[in-house]
């Protein structure tokens, strides 16, 4: 396995990427679509581009991912994309009967300069029903750029302020799986705080089996509610990558107070969570939130001897990845090496800032805009005990025979995971489950006969 | 509410029956097909179905596109350097992507990309491009690298052949540009081109001319190993491959091609451009043959080996295919007990699969209610319109609406797709089988054909549906 890799020394690279640790901007803008309730996520762009999409997400979450697309031929890469979008509006909405289309762009569109305000503008579009993009060039950023993106466009095409506040707190919760969205709810409901989730990816990627397929499932934010947005008290953001754009946009908008939080990911960023909840619901932590923490606590002390000192290595998208790495080192595990492939946004400072806090700076190579093939070359040269990250790491796993734990995206070869979270302390203790099994599995086999222990 | 059928799309839906109705066919009048059929654009010439066209704007579409065409076709090539020429995604979608089997290297399980930034599009990519032509070079040391240009390098102006031509010559490689922007076309296209490369790596100095025994294998991929199977067939029967074209293939077997004495095509909808030019420039003469199914595996090693090996493989080949209808029997008779009566349809890329799909469940004693293809040519749909009921329902270039109509029309109990229909039958309630990149098992020869059998047995009789 990956015998391709040189294993002498680290080959520097400044023009090719191998084994990339992003990919681009068009599916996260697509991912975020489908968190809008009967909302057909638009691809402006070849038919390819929405073929790809859609298979990354199914292959991902296991279920359909709808999405629409321009279908765009040599006539439209030279004369534009306006007709290619008209047509495809009024088939979208004639034959799907979506309430809106969420359209955006591809590098193909952007580079040919496509006006998607103008071409929607000039649109007879049907009453009630309602069509907003966003800027996607595949050439900046990453999927991540693009969630943030299309996120931020709902607030910018869609809410509005009556003038009456709902005194509702938006919560955004950035780049998650469906078992995430669940779990930040059940935190909102034990606070009793009136709430709206945008994008919320629940009962959409996770949707039940019925014997019936529906194209828009029962879940995602209700456009009313991204409507009434700008009457809503506070907004907190979860990732600033993923989500600060929208907290942003809203408060450019219609001046709604906000805060970014790191994704709660760990004991210290869960708690920043609750306690900001706490803080919105002027209400003390509600006594089950705190069980879950005293537990979560428990079990890390548990197993700690185990997790102590080891090595190990961190890859994906940077608000997981911060998050990730905060949790490994509250565990006592020692961050080697921690990249991502997403440009920007100060992620390596943050990394750096976390590892400070442990005086394990020295110990860890941190990089973002980085690559799964110069990640391998140097576990090579200095081998870690465990990996961290989606299933891009399982040829490095194979290769250098290191255990894996998958979290974030995407994890394409295990079943199950999208209904469950990582984010909170429930999914911190997910998390630490799977972590000391592993390490704890590979200890039962490597270690002799008559070292084996019943007990451990 | 059933879905709604567009009117562009009615001319690419119709039933089974060959030359039944004129360009539209779409028979029951209760399916609300029938109308407007024949109205819609570009009217195919007798086949009596509208595909090899561009996909509708507005659709959700289950097909790929040229890109994914080109590198779905190469991609096999084992020791082959595949960068992608564009921004990360199309190098990201592709890492990997199919479950091509190697009995070598594996260079070509890497998704490697120029990642073009903003300055590349500002600016060009040229340079871009060629550095990491260098520093692939300096760090494998492959023997051919394809770089496909994506949408906007073309768009920009980028001369990828130009960079190609000059790094050959400064690092005495093969170095072949794919120029293959999504929006040229379809998937289909991008075979052609895949075809195109070939062509111009056989036509290069290093490739011997005089011929050699053997033949070539094209359109097969070693999908979870099958070519491996026919190759131990054909050796049986005296055959030596020379090469697959492309599954299992290195730069080193590849440039033996030209001097086989025939070529095999499998996937025809991939490689039926190849074979002709093959043929027409090569001298290389070309059979079509598939090896799913209990019948047509039988029928192509009998076709080969009276066309290419003369008597005594001829002999060997019956033998063959006796003993294995012996073995397999027995299994078959036990699981047309389990699925007999059973319903099926089938979406999948191109029309040879289909057309040995609706064969193979004919051998389980199912029928077929329901198929398509992504990319099937005239007269793959002529052929499948011929060996179908009546009530089946054709289609080309179907998208899930569509599908769920019809297969719940049709109550099939299982679909035959790819990695995008799956989630979608279970949803519906139907049973499924991957015969597409994501294939569990070897589903080709006679072994595949109770991999098969097992494959769409377990699924179809799962215990997990009583509780739905």
């Amino acid at each position: 396995m990956l015998d391709a890799t040189p294993r002498d020394k680290v080959y520097e690279r400044t023009a090719l990427v191998s084994n990339p640790c992003k990919t681009c901007q068009p599916v996260g803008a697509l991912y975020a679509a489908l968190g809008v309730h009967k909302t057909m996520p638009h691809s402006h762009g070849s038919q390819g581009c929405a073929a790809f999409h859609r298979m990354f997400l199914t292959r991902h979450f296991k279920e359909p991912a709808m999405a629409s697309t321009s279908a765009f031929t040599e006539g439209a890469s030279v004369f534009g994309g306006g007709a290619n979008l008209k047509t495809a509006v009024r088939n979208v909405f004639d034959v799907y009967d979506a309430d809106m289309i969420a359209v955006h762009t591809t590098c193909l569109s952007e580079t040919i300069g496509d006006d998607l305000h103008a071409f929607i503008s000039d649109m007879d579009i049907p009453d009630g029903k309602r069509v907003i993009y966003a800027n996607t060039p595949s050439y900046v950023g990453s999927h991540i750029t693009g969630f943030s993106s299309m996120a931020a466009a709902f607030i910018d095409h869609l809410a509005e302020k009556s003038g009456k506040p709902s005194g509702k707190l938006v919560v955004v919760p950035g780049y998650v799986n469906p078992g995430d969205v669940r779990e930040l709810k059940d935190y909102l409901g034990e606070f009793g705080i009136k709430y709206t989730m945008l994008p919320d990816v629940s009962d959409v990627m996770d949707s039940p089996m019925t014997g019936t397929f529906e194209l828009f499932p029962k879940g995602g934010t209700p456009i009313e509610e991204v409507v009434a947005t700008g009457d809503a008290a506070y907004l907190l953001a979860l990732g600033s990558w993923a989500s600060a754009a929208c907290a942003n946009a809203l408060k450019r908008k219609h001046d709604v107070d906000n805060r970014v939080l790191d994704t709660p990911i760990g004991v210290a960023a869960t708690d920043e969570w609750v306690m900001a909840l706490s803080k919105f619901a002027s209400s003390p932590v509600p006594a089950a939130i705190e069980v879950q923490r005293g537990q979560l606590i428990d079990c890390m002390l548990d197993v700690h001897q185990y997790l102590d000192g080891k090595r190990v290595a961190i890859a994906g998208d940077p608000d997981i990845v911060i998050g990730l790495t905060a949790f490994a080192l509250e565990c006592g595990l020692v961050p080697a090496y921690v990249i991502t492939g997403t440009p920007g946004g100060g992620f390596e400072e943050r990394i750096t800032a976390l590892l400070e806090q442990y005086n394990l700076v020295d110990k860890c190579w941190v990089k973002s805009e980085a690559d799964y093939f110069e990640l391998h070359q140097r576990i090579i040269q200095q081998p870690v005990d465990l990996l961290l990250g989606p299933s891009l790491f399982k040829q490095i796993a194979k290769a250098e025979d290191i255990p894996l734990v998958r979290a974030g995206f995407p994890i394409i070869d295990r079943y199950v995971h999208p209904y469950q979270p990582i984010v909170g302390y429930r999914g911190a203790l997910r998390l630490l489950e799977a972590m000391s099994n592993a390490i704890l599995d590979r200890q039962d086999r490597d270690c002799n006969d008559e070292d084996l222990e019943f007990v451990m | 509410m059933p879905a709604v059928i567009l009117k562009e799309r009615q001319a690419s839906i119709t039933r089974g029956g060959a030359g039944s109705g004129a360009g539209s066919g779409a028979g029951g009048g209760g399916c609300g097909l029938g109308g407007a059929a024949g109205t819609g654009q570009g009217q195919p010439s007798g086949a009596g179905i509208a595909c090899e066209q561009a996909s509708v704007a507005g659709s959700v579409s289950q097909r790929a596109c040229v890109f994914c065409g080109a590198r779905v076709v190469l991609n096999p090539i084992t020791d082959a350097f595949h960068i992608v020429h564009g921004p990360i995604g199309c190098a990201s979608y592709t890492w990997d992507i199919r479950g091509s089997m190697s009995s070598s290297g594996e260079l070509y399980r890497h998704s490697f990309s120029t990642d073009m930034g903003e300055t590349d599009v500002v600016f060009g990519g040229e340079r871009k491009l060629a550095r990491a032509i260098d520093e692939a070079v300096a760090a494998h040391h492959p023997p051919l690298i394809f770089v496909y240009a994506t949408c906007i390098a073309g768009v920009i102006g980028d001369d990828v052949a130009a960079v190609c031509k000059a790094a050959e010559q400064r690092h005495q490689i093969r170095c072949i540009p794919v120029q293959a922007p999504g929006f040229s076309g379809h998937k289909a296209i991008g075979y052609r081109l895949a075809g195109d490369a070939l062509m111009r790596l056989f036509g290069g100095q290093a490739c011997p001319r005089e011929k050699a025994h053997g033949i070539n294998f094209l359109g097969d991929f070693n999908l979870a190993g099958e070519q491996w199977i026919i190759r131990n067939y054909l050796k049986e029967l005296g055959i030596e491959v020379l090469t697959g074209i492309t599954g299992d293939s290195r730069y080193e077997t590849l440039m033996r091609a030209p001097q086989a004495a025939l070529n095999i095509v499998q996937c025809a909808g991939s490689m039926h451009n190849l074979a002709r030019r093959m043929h027409d420039e090569l001298g290389i003469p070309w059979i079509s043959v598939s090896f799913y199914g209990v019948e047509d595996t039988a029928d192509s090693l009998l076709r080969l080996a009276e066309a290419y090996g003369g008597a005594q493989a001829a002999a060997r080949a019956r033998a063959l295919c006796h003993r294995e209808r012996e073995r397999l029997a027995p299994v078959l008779k036990r699981y047309r007990r389990r699925l007999g009566g059973r319903r099926a349809a089938i979406y999948v890329g191109g029309g040879f699969k289909a057309i040995s799909l609706i064969r193979q469940f004919r051998e389980l004693g199912m029928e077929t209610v329901m198929v398509g293809t992504q990319t099937g040519r005239p007269e793959d749909y002529e052929v499948i319109r011929s060996i179908v009921s009546p009530d089946c329902v054709v289609l080309d270039d179907a998208n899930p609406a569509e599908l769920e109509r019809f297969m719940i029309e049709g109550g099939a109990d299982i679909l035959v797709g790819g990695v995008k229909e799956r989630p979608l039958a279970y949803k519906l309630g139907v049973a499924f089988c991957d015969h597409n990149h994501e294939r569990k098992h070897p589903l080709a020869g006679f072994v595949g054909v109770q991999n098969f059998a097992e494959e769409i047995n377990a699924s179809m009789n799962s215990p997990v549906w009583s509780y739905v």
